[in-house]
Parts: structure tokens; sequence; C-alpha cells
């Protein structure tokens, strides 16, 4: 059995006259782990990592932090520390205060506390600005500031609320490389809440995809993004073209079916197909490639360019295919230079794919 | 009406000069009558009437001179001081229920509690003679001062609720992931931050107890207030030069206090902005 | 003071909070104690969610008390609100009830009679002394109300869009009036418009009149500038804050679309700021209906207001249901003008489009 720092056990959070803000969440996080909770706005992803802070506290279920059963064991009182989104810098204290504060609680002073906190300045790269106040400090530096404020404390697991949500881009992009970095070398679990899906791809061991209160999907990064558990996890993470689909025959894993304009299709087998079933199958944009002339072979559709645009590295393409209401998809990777080309509007093209690149979810 | 945006404004709505010379003619009008209080305080003479004769400060000796007065100044003193503290407690109780957590009912509430501001005086004055009547307690500086409390606790509660809203609850919900105990996180985040609006508070709860008249009116027995004692003196008329002496001192002692009060309440959000 | 969040914590380990220095010795021992404590607690609670499954309610009800408290964020507000929610009930509430009740009851003497009856009531509107007071003590807080917010808005709308510098000393001018004493503010009227008074003294002494002018006090004219000027900053706080709440780029669009100064005032302007005129014009109308110390002091026997009337049966004659039944219908009527007027007002600008 994996060691699992925390357990989230069946928790469901309904507040008073609304809807539940979490609904049955039921999983673990591994120690040392890079966990990230992804979801758009208000799908609850905030409540579950307050109710692990212990800032709320679930209506039922139970959570586990180092096998305690921590569910109402209030914040001040958990092995937690958090990142706030606002990073809650204490105004009127300066950073080393800020730093200070919850070392003093725990009773330390003089030289200790002063080398506690240096070492913690060390750590975020913000040497000698022990003396600043909150206020005068850039967006990153406060984001910092508020992880050193936690970090110091030796938490058993570090909450993160969207703390990278208030940076600009590339300071964002630095910020998820060194909070990656920082993390292998703390070796301290982090919890990472976002809504930015690539920040949780490239940062996260495994992500939990959170929509309307519902985890809906566990895996690694790269398995989340592959072999979505379903079709909400599909269209939330990236784009994704998605046909309805008949299964007309189920061979060693394959499966032939029958989509809507696309006539026959081929795609790996999953569990428990029998022929007859109405599944959707899905693919990626960028599994996707354009031809002017017919193929051989292969797997392949034809329809007609309805609107393009150049990216610059890759081009996308809206392709309308006969009986379907909705275009295809297509992201095509622009490997060679070339400053005229590409696919008109209204060009009769055909679309083509690696049938693997085909993945069945069950509505 | 005469708000008259200008012709060809440097901001959309800029009202013309007309409008500055209507707010100072306003602001005169607010402040000139009150002016003849302090005026009037440094007139020898028994009449407040026109011509002036000389300065004295007599009147200021008289009125000093006087025991009962002094005596209920004391009164109102006390009062105003047990009536500040008290309802900035129960203030800060109540702004940090409104702010920190949703309550259900919580617009019905905070009316309710605010509705002393909407009420007739003469009405929470009778209103509560009754219930201090049935309940059977005398009448004395304790009546006044539960009745002030009622009267103050609204104020407080508006000056601190306005306060903590400035500040994000994440600050204090940052101290106690922390490891700091609700208790001390009042002591070591919320009052810190919310001191200038518990100032505030304070100073302007203890001018409304000090001033209220209508109240102590009904509540007082034996003990006057300062302006209950001011009152029964304006039926002598050679008591009114000095009366005046007392008025001018009280005004004078008031818009000190209230310009501190707002300047300490102004100079905390300020800092707020870049705080936060 | 002690902070209600401390209900959910008291009951998990006992109040352990002091205000020594942090980091000090006491307070390393005792969060050591603490941490030990909790142990036990942990381990006690196991002990005891096993017992309670035996049949023991007793040790469960406070560990569920305590997760309810927990989990609702409606408790530890209502908890926390609590002595504000008493205080106002024990010293507003029961006082207004009480205040009904007495307006059904008798007096009798010393002692009042506690059968109900309606007719405190009857004799109210019986008296046509007291319907005729009732009507002048609201047309004279009507005409004040105009007045006030009629010379108020200007004032308001010059801070909130006039006034570039120094904002908030223009603010604290005009909140200062706000908390200073009533009394002689109202006072010092009554020393201007007095027989022998500012006014008067002031003409003679200019030669312009040879007798004082006995017109000026003691009369309703008297009454409705004295209130009109003690009254004057309650109304351009909320005027002001519903004119500097208005987007300005809401102005810059209506200019766009063709709208001139004026039209812009009226069409955008001021439909927006009507909350700010309406709470101006309760918050006026309302106290000053039940006004006691103006009317006393400057009014006169023509400038009585019901709030005199009032007093009298409370202080004076003793009769306190009949007092009370005054009290009542006064609210009652008031509070119905001044649901009339703002729907009313709100109607009438609604027109405007």
């Amino acid at each position: 059995m994996a060691d699992n720092i925390i357990r989230i056990e069946k928790v469901t959070k309904q507040f008073a006259g609304g809807a539940k803000a979490v609904d049955d969440a039921h999983f673990n996080v591994e120690r040392g782990e890079f966990f990230s909770l992804l979801g758009p706005s208000g799908c609850g992803k905030t409540t579950l990592l307050r109710m692990i802070a212990g800032f709320e506290f679930p209506s039922e279920g139970e959570i586990y932090i180092d096998n305690q059963a921590s569910s109402l064991i209030p914040a001040y009182q958990r092995p937690t520390n958090m990142v706030f989104q606002s990073y809650a810098i204490f105004p009127h204290l300066n950073v080393f205060d800020n730093i200070a504060y919850g070392l003093r609680k725990s009773g330390l002073s003089g030289g200790e506390l002063k080398r506690r906190v240096n070492e913690a300045l060390g750590m975020i790269k913000l040497d000698g600005f022990g003396a600043r106040r909150g206020d005068q400090l850039s967006g990153g530096q406060r984001q910092r500031v508020a992880l050193a404020r936690a970090l110091v404390k030796r938490p058993k697991v570090l909450l993160l609320d969207e703390p990278l949500g208030a940076l600009d881009k590339k300071l964002r992009e630095e910020m998820q490389i060194e909070l990656r970095q920082l993390q292998k070398s703390v070796g301290i679990t982090f919890v990472f809440v976002t809504h930015d899906q690539e920040e949780a791809l490239s940062m996260s061991d495994r992500i939990a995809v959170m929509v309307k209160g519902k985890v809906l999907q566990i895996a690694p990064p790269q398995e989340l993004y592959e072999a979505p558990g379903n079709v909400e996890v599909a269209s939330f993470i990236g784009s994704i073209n998605l046909i309805d689909v008949t299964v007309k025959s189920v061979g060693a894993g394959e499966a032939v079916l029958d989509g809507a304009g696309f006539g026959q299709l081929r795609a790996r087998a999953i569990d428990d197909l029998k022929a007859g079933e109405k599944l959707v199958a899905a693919v990626r944009p960028e599994k996707l490639a354009l031809v002017s002339s017919r193929p051989g072979s292969g797997s392949f559709v034809e329809g007609t360019v309805k609107a393009s645009a150049y990216l610059g590295d890759r081009s996308h393409y809206h392709v309308f295919v006969k009986g379907r209401t909705t275009p295809i998809y297509v992201a095509a990777q622009n490997a060679e230079r070339a400053m005229t080309g590409g696919f008109d509007t209204a060009k009769s093209v055909y679309v083509t794919w690696d049938w693997q690149s085909l993945i069945l979810l069950r509505r | 009406m005469s708000a008259k945006p200008a012709h060809a404004p440097a901001r959309m709505g800029d009202p013309g000069s007309g409008l500055k010379l209507f707010a100072i003619a306003y602001l005169i009008f607010i402040y000139g009558p009150v002016l003849f209080l302090p005026l009037f305080s440094f007139n020898d003479s028994i009449f407040v009437a026109f011509p002036l004769t000389s300065f004295t400060t007599k009147w200021y000796e008289q009125a000093f001179a006087d025991e009962k007065m002094i005596g209920a100044l004391i009164s109102s003193l006390q009062v105003g001081g047990i009536v500040a503290v008290t309802s900035t407690i129960l203030g800060m109780f109540g702004a940090k229920a409104v702010t920190r957590y949703q309550i259900p009912g919580q617009g019905l509430i905070t009316a309710t509690i605010m509705l002393p501001l909407f009420i007739p005086e003469i009405i929470l004055g009778i209103s509560l003679l009754i219930l201090i009547n049935s309940v059977g307690i005398s009448l004395s500086l304790i009546t006044v001062t539960i009745g002030h409390i009622m009267l103050c606790t609204p104020f407080a509660m508006a000056v601190l609720s306005s306060r903590l809203h400035g500040f994000d609850r994440s600050l204090e919900e940052a101290s106690m992931d922390l490891g700091e105990t609700p208790w001390m996180t009042f002591w070591r985040v919320t009052f810190p931050l919310a001191a200038p609006g518990i100032v505030s508070s304070l100073l302007l709860t203890f001018i409304v107890s000090f001033d209220e008249f209508l109240l102590s009116f009904f509540l007082a027995g034996q003990e006057p207030t300062l302006p209950v004692y001011i009152w029964s003196q304006l039926r002598f008329p050679n008591k009114l030069p000095s009366v005046l002496a007392l008025g001018a001192l009280i005004l004078i002692a008031s818009c000190v206090l209230v310009v501190v009060a707002e300047w300490v309440r102004q100079l905390g959000t300020s800092e707020q902005k870049v705080g936060v | 003071m002690i902070f209600w969040d401390f209900f959910g914590l008291c009951m998990a380990n006992g109040g352990n909070s002091h205000t020594g220095g942090v980091g000090c010795g006491r307070c390393q021992f005792l969060s050591r104690w603490r941490l030990a404590r909790n142990r036990v607690v942990v381990r006690a609670r196991k002990h005891l969610s096993v017992s309670s499954d035996h049949g023991g309610a007793s040790p469960g009800f406070f560990d569920r008390l305590r997760a309810f408290y927990l989990r609702s964020d409606a408790a530890k507000g209502y908890v926390l609100l609590s002595p504000v929610m008493l205080t106002m009930i024990a010293l507003l509430a029961a006082p207004l009830i009480l205040l009904v009740l007495y307006s059904f009851w008798t007096q009798v003497g010393l002692k009042v009679d506690t059968n109900w009856t309606g007719d405190r009531y009857r004799e109210l509107i019986e008296k046509q002394a007291y319907v005729d007071i009732f009507w002048r003590s609201i047309q004279m807080s009507g005409l004040v109300t105009l007045v006030t917010v009629g010379l108020a808005y200007p004032m308001a709308y010059f801070v909130a869009f006039g006034v570039k510098k120094n904002k908030f000393i223009w603010l604290i001018l005009l909140t200062i009036p706000f908390w200073t004493s009533y009394l002689l503010r109202a006072f010092s009227w009554k020393i201007i418009l007095g027989y022998n008074g500012v006014i008067n003294s002031g003409l003679i002494s200019l030669g312009a009149i040879q007798e004082p002018l006995s017109f000026l006090l003691y009369n309703q004219t008297a009454v409705v500038i004295t209130l009109a000027h003690a009254y004057a900053a309650f109304a351009i706080l909320p005027i002001y804050v519903s004119l500097e709440k208005i987007d300005r780029t809401l102005l810059e669009a209506a200019a766009d679309l063709g709208d001139g100064a004026w039209a812009r005032f009226w069409r955008v302007t001021f439909p927006l700021s009507l909350p700010g005129v309406i709470g101006a014009a309760v918050l006026i109308f309302v106290p000053t209906t039940g006004d006691y110390v103006t009317p006393a002091l400057v009014g006169g026997p023509t400038g009585q207001m019901i709030a005199n009337l009032i007093q009298i049966q409370f202080l004076k004659i003793g009769d306190w249901p009949l007092g009370s039944a005054l009290a009542i219908s006064a609210m009652a009527g008031v509070a119905i003008l001044v649901m009339l007027f703002a729907t009313a007002l709100q109607l009438a600008v609604r027109r405007i489009r």
C-alpha cells in the first residue's frame, strides 16, 4: 500500500441553502507528491483545499492527514500550511516578521528564529529583504514570502490556492519551474489548486479533475491527456473532437464503429464493449492532419475548410464534414517554413489520423 | 436646485464655480450660528445681545465654580467612557460576525441593529423608561448608561464593519494556518489591523454618549448628565452666559474628537490600500 | 474581550490563551502541554465514540454539538452576533413591545390597568387637538425635509464631482455637526432668534429697527429653521455616497449619445442618486417628526410637535398608556407616509428615460 499523507474519504460539503460544493470526494494523496486539483472556477476545488487546511469542515466524510482523522480539527492544530491566493501577507508586519509569524507561535526566538527565517529568505532568493514591508514588494516577491512563511513551519503538506494566478504570464512560467524544483528539493507534499490546465499538466505528479463538485478523474498528466476517463474530462483538458459512434463489431483489441458523417471507423477497444453500444469517439486536434488529395489507405474523412487561423508554430482549421453539425477542429504543426500555402477556406480537404489516436469514451 | 454642470467640463459632471460659492455659503450656514456660542461666552454682559461690550473669561470661571456642573461633567465622562468601551466591544462582535460569516437573515438582523438610528429618540426614551419601570429598577446613571449603549452600538458596529471589510479575511486565516489560535489571531492580526477603526469607534461612541440629551433626560435620576444639567439651567436667564461658556467648550472638544476620530479612520484606510 | 470563535475551541481543549510575550518559556510549556493533552483528547474521543455505540448517549452529545458548530458557518455567525443581538432585543425590541402593550392599557391613578382596550386610540382620534398637532408635525418636518434635501443635494454634488483635492477635509467639515451636540446647535438658534437675541439686538444697534421683532422666536418658522439647520449634515452624506458611486463613464456614454450637461444630470445622475435622496429624506423626516428639543426650545405654544405631547403625557401628566398610544400612532403614521413617499418618488423617476 502506498504511503498516503492525505486520505479524503467520501467527503461532501454542503453550504447552507446552496448546492453541494464538494460531492462525495474520495481519493488519496501520496507522501512527497505534487498533487493538483484542477477545475473551472466554482468547481469546489478551493473548498476541498480549505477543508484540508481546516477553514471549512466537511458536512459528511472524513479527512485523514498523516493517518489522523482531521475533519474536525481546526486549522491551527493541523500539520498543513497554506499559500493563499491573495498571499495574505500581514500588512502590519515586515517580511522578516511575516516569515517568523508561525515560528514565534511555536515558541522559537532569538538566534534560532533568526537562523530559520534567514534560511527561508535564502531559499526564496530574497536575502536582505527582511526589513521591507509587504507593500514594498512586487507580486512575485509577495508570492515568495507567502511560500517561505508556510514552508518555514515545515508542514507535512503544503496547500497552494492558485498561487500563480495573480502573476503575469512570463513570471508565472518561471515560478512554475521554481515551484516544481522547490517541491522536489524540500520533499514536502504539495496540494496545488489551479484552473490553468497547462500549469497543472506541467507541474504535477498527479492531477484530480473537478467539475461541479465532483472529482471526475485522478491521473498523471500524460494519462489524463491521452486517455481521459470520460467525456467531461476529455473536453475540459485541452480541446477535443467528439464523434457519436455505434459499435458494429469487436475484435481482438480493436473495435469497428459507425460514426455520424465518418462512415466506418477503427479504434482501440475498451473493456466490456458490446456490439450496438452507443459511445463517443474522441480525437485531439493535433492528432489530425490535413491533406489535399484522397489518401490511399488509413483513417480519413472528406471535408471542407470553414475557417482557419495562423498561429505561427501551428495553424488551426475548422473543417466541415457532411453529416455533422459541429466542425472538426484540426491543429496542424507548421513544421516547414512556408510563406504561402496552408489550406484556404472553402477548399475540399481530407482529414487523416492514425486509427490508434481515437479514444473511446462512455457518456 | 442648482446642481448645474458647467459647459465644456474638464471632467464629466464637473460643476461650475457657482456651485463652489453655494458650498461655501452652505458651510457658513452650518457653522455660523454655532459660532455665536463662543462669541458671546467672552462678552462681558448678562444679556446675549449686540453690541458686544468687553472681553471677559468670568463666565468660564463661573461655570467651573458650579459644583453641580462639575458633578454632571464627571457623570457624563463616566457614562461616556463605559458606553464607548462596551458598545465598541459589542460592535466588534457584531462586525466580525457580519463580515466573516454568511449568516441567513443577515440583512434583517443588521437592519434591526441599525434601527435606533431611524427611530425618534423620544420613542427610544419612553420605551426604555417603560422597560426600566416594569423591571423595577430606579433611575440612575446606570439606566442612562444602558440607554446609551443601545444608542451607540449601531454606530460602533457600522464603523468597525467597514474597517473589517477593508482587510482580507485570509489574513486571519493565514494566522490560524500558521498555528495561532483564534484568540491570539485576534490580538496578533485582527486587532492591530482594526486598530484605527477601534480608536475611531471609541471616540465616536464617546461623543455620541457625551452629547446625548433626550435619552438621558428620560432615564436620569437624581444625578444629571451634562446635557441634562445644561437643559435645566436654560430656564435661568442669569445662568445663560455660563451655559454659553460651557456649550462652547463642549462643542470645541467634540469637534476635536470627531476630527481625530475621522483622521485616524482615514489614516487606516489609506495605509490599507497599499497594505493588502 | 472573550471572542466567541472560542466557543468551538473551548469545547475541544479549554481556554488556553494568555497575553504573555510570544516565544516565552510559558508559551513553550503551554504548547507542549497542549500537545500532550490533545493526544489524550484524541484517545479519549476514540474511546468515547466506541462507548457511545453501546448506548452511552451523553458523551457523544458534545462531540456532535461541536461538529455541528464547526460545520455550520451560520452557527458561528450567530454565536458571534449573539451579544449584540441580545443587547438589542433587551434594550430595543423588548421596550418597543412594552410600548405597544402599554398603548392598549389604562392608567388608573399611579397604577396601570392591564385589561386590553382600544380606548387610548379612540381618545386620540376623537380629540381634535391631538390630530391637529400630528398633522402640524408632519407638515413642519415635511417642509424641513424638503428644504434640507434641496440644500444638501447641490452641496453633495459639489463634493462628489467638484472637489478634487482634499475631499477628505470637506467630508470631515460636513460630518462634524452630525456628531456634535444637537442640543447646543438647537440652542444657538434660541439666542439668535430671541427677543433680545442676536438678530434683534444686531438690527437695533445698526439702527434698522427700533423695537425688537417679536415674530422671530416661538413659532413654527423658528422650528423649521432650527431643524433644517440642525439636520443639514444628515442629508449630505447619503446623497454624497450615492453620487460618488456613479460610474463616471456613464456620463461620458450619455454625452457620447448626444446628451448635454443638463440632460446628463437629469437622465443619468439624478436617477442614479435617488437611493441617496430617499435615504436622506427618511433620515431627516423620521427623526424631525419626533423631535422634542427644538420645538421645546424655540417652538412656543404654536410650534409644539407630537414629541412634546408625548413628553407631557410621560413626565408631567403621567398617563403612560395615552403617551404610548400617541407614540405608536405617530410612528405608524410616519412609517406609512415614508413608504408612500419613497414609492411615489421611485415611480416618478421611472418615468425619466
